[in-house]
C-alpha cells in the first residue's frame, strides 16, 4: 500500500512538472497564435477599408443631384450625370431577383424537402454547383446567342434573365442549407399534428429559416449589382433613359467601366463617383434587409 | 374469450380488484389494437409481431431497456414510424375500428386524430404561445376565430399551463422554461382534441419538478383521452399507468394491468428487468 501510494505521488510529482513545463511554453503560443490571427484579421480589413476610403475620398466631390438625376452630358465636358445608369441597375438587378430569388428558393426547398434520393436531385446539386462557378462572360454570351438575338436588340429582358441565372445557384444552395439546418423535430411536431407537407413547410419550417435564406438573398443580390461582364452582352449600355423592357438599358458597373475607359480626369471623377454610389446602394440593401429579417413578429392573432 | 382468463399463477385477473379491467376481458372496449405488428429499419427487425390491446381512457406505459423498440412501437401507431427514411411497417393497427394501415387511409388523416408528445419539447420556434397552440387548428383549415380562441384557452387549461401563461399568450413559445415548453406542445397536441394521445419519453429532458408536473397531467387526462406514454423510468410507469408493457429485443414479454407486472410478474425477464438486475 505504501509503495503504491508513494509511486502515485511520485507520478504526480512527474506529472505537476511536465504540466508546469508546458504551461509556460502554452501561454507563449496562445499569445503568438492570438496575434497571428489579429494580423489576419488587419490584412483581411485593410485592403476593404482602404477601397472604401479611396472610392470616398476621390468620388464625393463627384455627388450632386445633377450627378445622380441627369444623364451624361458631352464626353469630356464634366456635364451630366449618371441617372440612366441609376435608373438601369435597380431596373435590372430587380427584376432579375425577382426572377431568380422564387426560383431560386423553391429549387431550395424542392432539394431539401421533397427530394427523396435517387439521382435527379444530385443531378439537380452537381449542375447547380457547376452553375455557380460558370464565368460570368459566358452566362453573357448565352444571353446574348438566345435572348439578344433572337429579339433582335440588347434588352432589359435579356440582362435581367442574365443576373438571374447568376443569381439562381446562390439561392439554391443556400436555401437548402438553411433548412437543412432547421431541426428535424419541427416537421416532425406538424407531422403529429396532421398537418399537410406543404404547410409544414410553408408555415413552420420556412419562417424557422427566413433570416439564413434572407442573408443568401442578398449576398446573391449584392453579387449580381456588380456584374460587369454579362450585361457588356445583353443591355449593351446607353447614355438614355429607360424606354421599355425589350430595349438597352445602362447599369453602374457598366458605366463604371465606360467612364473609366476615357481619356478625361472629368470622366474618371464620374466613375468614382459612380463605384461610390453602387457601394451605398449595395450597403443599403444589405444593411436594410438584414434589419428586416431580424425584426421578428410575434403577432398573436386573437 | 366471454370468461376472465387465468394466469400462470392461477388467480383470476380482475377478480381481486374490484376496478381494474383486465387486458384479456374480451368484452372490454379497446381503443388500440395492435395485431402482428412488425417494426423495420431497413432489413433490421426493431420490433417482432406485437399484440397488444390498448383499453379506452387509461393510460398505458410501454417500458423496457434502450434499443428495446418502445419508440419505434410507439411511432407505428400513428405512421410516424415511416417518416424515417429506410424505416416500414407491417401487420395491424386499428384504431376505433379504423385500420390504420389500410392503403385507402392517408396517415395525415390518422394523425390528427392521434396526438404525439415528444421527448423533447419542440414548440414552433416562430411562433407565440397562443399561436404554437392554435398551430394544429389553423393550419388544418380552421378559420372561425372565436372556435380557436375558446380551444386554445380550453387546451393550455387541460395541459396545466393557462395560469402562468394567460397574461402572456403573445410572448413566444421558446421563452417558456423547459417543463412549460413540453406542457405547451401537450396543449398544441389536445388543441386537435385527439383521441389517443402518445407520449415518447415526455420527462426525459426536464427537471423532477417539470416531471411530476407532467405526471399529474397524464393522471388527469386519463380521464378524456388514451394515453400511450414510453418511459425508461419505472417509477414513472408504476405511479402513472394503469397498465404496463414490457419490451425487450423488440418483442413484448409481458402485458398486463401495472400492479400486477410491478409486484408479481409472470416472467423472469420482467422481474428481473424491474427489480433492476439489468436493463
Amino acid at each position: 500500500m505504501t509503495d503504491n501510494s508513494n509511486s502515485s505521488k511520485n507520478y504526480a510529482k512527474i506529472l505537476h512538472e511536465i504540466v508546469n513545463k508546458k504551461y509556460k511554453k502554452r501561454l507563449l503560443v496562445n499569445k503568438l497564435v492570438t496575434m497571428f490571427t489579429i494580423v489576419c484579421v488587419l490584412a483581411a480589413i485593410i485592403p476593404l477599408g482602404s477601397i472604401l476610403l479611396e472610392v470616398v475620398k476621390n468620388g464625393a466631390s463627384a455627388i450632386s443631384f445633377e450627378f445622380l438625376t441627369q444623364p451624361q452630358g458631352s464626353i469630356g465636358s464634366g456635364r451630366g450625370g449618371i441617372g440612366p445608369a441609376i435608373q438601369g441597375t435597380v431596373i435590372v438587378v430587380g427584376l432579375a431577383s425577382l426572377i431568380g430569388a422564387p426560383v431560386g428558393v423553391l429549387a431550395g426547398i424542392y432539394l431539401s424537402e421533397f427530394a427523396k434520393g435517387g439521382i435527379f436531385p444530385d443531378l439537380v446539386r452537381f449542375f447547380n454547383d457547376v452553375l455557380t462557378g460558370l464565368p460570368s462572360i459566358v452566362i453573357g454570351i448565352v444571353g446574348y446567342v438566345i435572348i439578344v438575338l433572337s429579339i433582335g436588340s440588347f434588352s432589359v429582358l435579356a440582362g435581367s434573365i442574365a443576373l438571374s441565372i447568376i443569381m439562381i445557384p446562390i439561392v439554391v444552395r443556400v436555401t437548402e442549407e438553411t433548412l437543412k439546418i432547421v431541426p428535424y423535430s419541427l416537421r416532425e411536431a406538424g407531422h403529429s399534428l396532421g398537418i399537410s407537407k406543404a404547410k409544414i413547410t410553408l408555415s413552420i419550417v420556412l419562417p424557422s429559416a427566413k433570416n439564413g435564406i434572407l442573408t443568401g438573398i442578398v449576398i446573391a443580390i449584392s453579387r449580381i449589382a456588380g456584374e460587369t461582364a454579362p450585361l457588356i452582352m445583353t443591355i449593351l449600355g446607353t447614355s438614355l433613359f429607360f424606354t421599355g423592357i425589350t430595349g438597352p438599358v445602362d447599369a453602374l458597373p457598366l458605366r463604371i467601366w465606360r467612364l473609366a475607359s476615357q481619356p478625361y480626369e472629368s470622366a474618371h471623377a464620374f466613375g468614382w463617383g459612380s463605384a461610390l454610389i453602387l457601394i451605398f446602394m449595395i450597403l443599403t440593401l444589405s444593411v436594410g434587409l438584414r434589419f428586416l429579417a431580424r425584426t421578428k413578429s410575434f403577432k398573436a392573432d386573437y | 374469450m366471454e370468461e376472465p382468463i387465468e394466469t400462470e399463477d392461477g388467480i383470476i385477473e380482475g377478480a381481486s380488484e374490484t376496478k381494474k379491467p383486465t387486458i384479456q376481458g374480451a368484452t372490454e372496449k379497446y381503443k388500440v389494437r395492435m395485431e402482428n405488428v412488425n417494426g423495420w429499419y431497413g432489413a433490421k427487425r426493431a420490433i417482432k409481431d406485437i399484440h397488444l390491446d390498448v383499453k379506452e381512457k387509461s393510460v398505458t406505459a410501454f417500458i423496457g431497456p434502450s434499443g428495446c423498440g418502445k419508440t419505434t412501437l410507439l411511432r407505428c401507431l400513428n405512421r410516424m414510424h415511416e417518416m424515417t427514411p429506410g424505416a416500414h411497417a407491417d401487420g395491424r393497427v386499428v384504431v376505433d375500428g379504423i385500420d390504420i394501415y389500410d392503403k385507402s387511409i392517408d396517415p395525415v388523416i390518422i394523425r390528427r386524430r392521434i396526438g404525439m408528445v415528444f421527448q423533447k419539447p419542440n414548440p414552433f420556434p416562430t411562433m407565440s404561445i397562443f399561436d404554437n397552440v392554435a398551430a394544429g387548428l389553423r393550419l388544418n383549415g380552421m378559420k372561425n376565430k372565436t372556435i380557436i380562441r375558446e380551444i386554445v384557452e380550453e387546451s393550455l387549461k387541460n395541459a396545466a399551463l393557462w395560469d402562468e401563461v394567460k397574461n402572456e399568450l403573445e410572448k413566444p413559445g421558446m421563452s417558456l422554461s423547459g417543463g412549460q415548453q413540453q406542457r405547451l406542445c401537450i396543449a398544441r397536441a389536445l388543441a386537435m382534441q385527439p383521441e389517443v394521445l402518445l407520449m415518447d419519453e415526455p420527462t426525459s429532458s426536464l427537471d423532477p419538478i417539470g416531471s411530476s408536473k407532467i405526471e399529474e397531467l397524464v393522471r388527469t387526462l386519463r380521464d378524456s383521452v388514451t394515453i400511450i406514454i414510453v418511459t425508461h423510468n419505472m417509477q414513472q410507469a408504476a405511479r402513472v399507468s394503469d397498465f404496463t408493457a414490457f419490451m425487450y429485443l423488440g418483442d413484448l414479454i409481458e402485458y398486463g394491468p401495472t400492479n400486477q407486472i410491478f409486484m408479481n410478474p409472470a416472467k423472469e425477464l420482467t422481474e428481473r428487468y424491474i427489480s433492476g438486475k439489468f436493463g
